[in-house]
């Protein structure tokens, strides 16, 4: 019973909530897996730190939050700091790099960083940075397959921004599979 | 009756359990929704505020929730399956008019997104606190159909199931969910037209002058009077008879409620729901609704590797209360434990029907998240003691 807890933090409006929500969908609707998204719901998610969870497994989800996630997604300092220790002792951080400054982790777990800000940039639209980290975390983690969460990202966004969408997605997970060819980053 | 495909948005989606829900609700055919936004339903409403353009639905924001319950009671007497949504303090707010929707046997589905009580709580997390108020917490004695769903899938599903019992049963009836089911997104399936079976309003077959809005039958469910093809009837809160006129008396009170109560205790067995899970020759049996009956099995199954006989109800319905069942088991097992988020409400009753032949425990706690699976566990392995 392979079970995986993924936290997705970021300020509110970074897209923290729909970065879950792919996640979710691709496991569940694309990968015949269960996944279970819950979400921040008070001030915290209008401007300040906010977070979504999501819970991915081979069978049903019984506990739906989040306890100690095998995956962090941080796009933002605050975000990072306020849940960097409450994860599992092999978690995964995937970043951003430049909004957040990692620290020491514990011996098992690695990290993985991506200019997700700079890439949404230069494709035009900062807003889409979010999905630059969904298509990096698809490359450096395998929670869910790549193509399940293309499809998640094609079917999710708004329409008539797919292709900008899928563009950021691609941009992320190139830069993620480059990453990974050039060794784990160990911290 | 089939479902209308307008209304259905058959496939696989990812939901959460406010939107399931709407969407159980339209494809149960309301075409009818008044309310007023209140965290955690709000969702709900929104859903049906975007759909029901589309469907040809009427969607009205009321100036509160007193008036959003007249005004489902209204249109469902115009002919139309009407609902609302609301949580902890807009439930207050509606249970005088709900006790006039029961007083009148009007079909309509009600929907408490339960967060954390008393007052206005906790506004986004959740709470299983409100299920004596679902009882009791109108004015007078009557029976009420409340269902608790564990899902968005189930919020779907039963949002379908409270719209049949609304009408089978000529009632509004209640759907008892939570801020967690409420915000939780999981995928959802939704089947074709012609799967969902719909329960079709019962109108007179009487002729406009010779027809009264509660006849008495057999099943005790009288049939409705259609507005607009020449019936003119009368129809109050007060104490009334069969013509429905008021009338102010002992004999009349008596046939009145025992109507609205015998409806539901005479269909007990038809309106009780629960789902069994190795109950035959356990020594320990939890009970629990909507997401605690989720969150327990964590704690089962652990019990069950101690080895440990420990069988489950879910009861997608609670109330009317399975009293027969817990009665029967409650003379087997060696204990009965009820896992809900309060401080005890289902368990009273749980307590009650067990007449001291077993042990009865309680997990329960204040609301704001749901149970660690730890602490019922804990209880398990005292329980089997």
């Amino acid at each position: 019973m392979a079970t995986t807890e993924i936290r997705i933090t970021g300020f509110g409006g970074q897209g923290v909530i729909l970065c879950g929500y792919i996640i979710g969908k691709a496991a569940s609707i694309f990968n015949g897996q269960h996944a279970t998204l819950t979400q921040s719901f008070g001030p915290e998610a209008r401007g300040s730190a906010c977070s979504s969870q999501v819970v991915v497994s081979d069978t049903r989800v019984l506990y739906p939050y989040v306890t100690a996630p095998q995956v962090l997604l941080a796009m933002s300092h605050d975000g990072y700091m306020t849940h960097k220790d409450k994860v599992a002792k092999d978690c995964i951080y995937v970043y951003e790099k430049d909004l957040v400054r990692l620290e020491k982790h514990g011996p098992k777990t690695s990290a993985f960083g991506v200019p997700a800000t700079r890439i949404a940039e230069d494709l035009g639209r900062k807003i889409v940075l979010n999905i630059v980290m969904l298509g990096f975390f698809a490359a450096v983690t395998d929670v869910v397959p790549h193509e399940a969460l293309r499809k998640a990202v094609e079917t999710s966004v708004p329409s008539g921004t797919e292709e900008l969408n899928l563009k950021a997605f691609d941009k992320g997970y190139e830069y993620g599979i480059e990453l990974k060819e050039k060794a784990e980053v160990k911290v | 009756m089939k479902a209308d495909p307008k209304n259905v948005l058959t496939g696989a989606h990812y939901l959460d359990g406010n939107h399931a829900c709407a969407e159980g609700a339209i494809a149960a055919g309301c075409k009818f929704f008044a309310g007023y936004p209140i965290t955690p339903s709000t969702e709900i409403a929104e859903r049906v505020s975007r759909r029901f353009p589309l469907i040809g639905g009427v969607f009205i924001q009321m100036e509160d929730e007193l008036a959003s319950m007249n005004a489902i009671l209204g249109a469902s007497w115009g002919g139309v399956r009407s609902m609302s949504c609301t949580s902890g303090p807009g439930f207050s707010l509606m249970m005088e008019n709900f006790g006039l929707g029961l007083m009148l046997e009007t079909p309509c589905v009600l929907v408490n997104v339960q967060r954390g009580g008393p007052s206005t709580g906790l506004p986004t997390l959740p709470g299983q606190a409100d299920m004596m108020q679902a009882r009791w917490g109108s004015h007078g004695d009557y029976e009420v159909i409340a269902l608790a769903p564990d899902s968005p899938q189930e919020s779907f599903e039963l949002a379908v199931h409270a719209f049949n019992l609304s009408e089978k049963y000529r009632m509004p009836v209640l759907i008892m969910t939570d801020e967690c089911v409420g915000h939780m997104t999981e995928k959802v399936v939704i089947p074709d037209a012609d799967q969902i079976e719909l329960i079709e309003r019962r109108y007179t077959d009487k002729k406009p002058g010779e027809a009264w809005p509660f006849e008495e039958t057999e099943d005790l469910v009288s049939p409705m009077l259609p507005v607009g093809q020449g019936y003119k009837f009368h129809v109050t809160g007060l104490t009334h008879d069969y013509r429905g006129y008021p009338v102010i008396n002992a004999e009349a009170q008596h046939k009145n409620v025992s109507r609205l109560m015998d409806k539901v205790r005479k269909h007990a067995d038809d309106i009780i729901w629960l789902e069994e899970k190795d109950v035959d020759g356990a020594d320990v049996v939890v009970v629990s609704y909507g997401i605690s009956s989720r969150v327990v099995q964590p704690a089962i199954q652990r019990a069950v590797k101690d080895g440990i006989k420990v069988g489950q109800i879910k009861m997608v319905t609670v109330w009317p209360f399975p009293e027969k069942r817990i009665a029967e088991l409650a003379g087997k097992v060696k204990s009965l434990i009820m896992v809900e988020m309060n401080f005890g409400q289902v368990f009273l009753e749980m307590d009650r029907c067990a007449k001291g032949k077993c042990e009865t425990y309680l997990v329960g706690h204040a609301g704001g998240t749901v149970h660690k699976p730890d602490e019922i566990y804990k209880t398990i392995k005292e329980a089997a003691k």
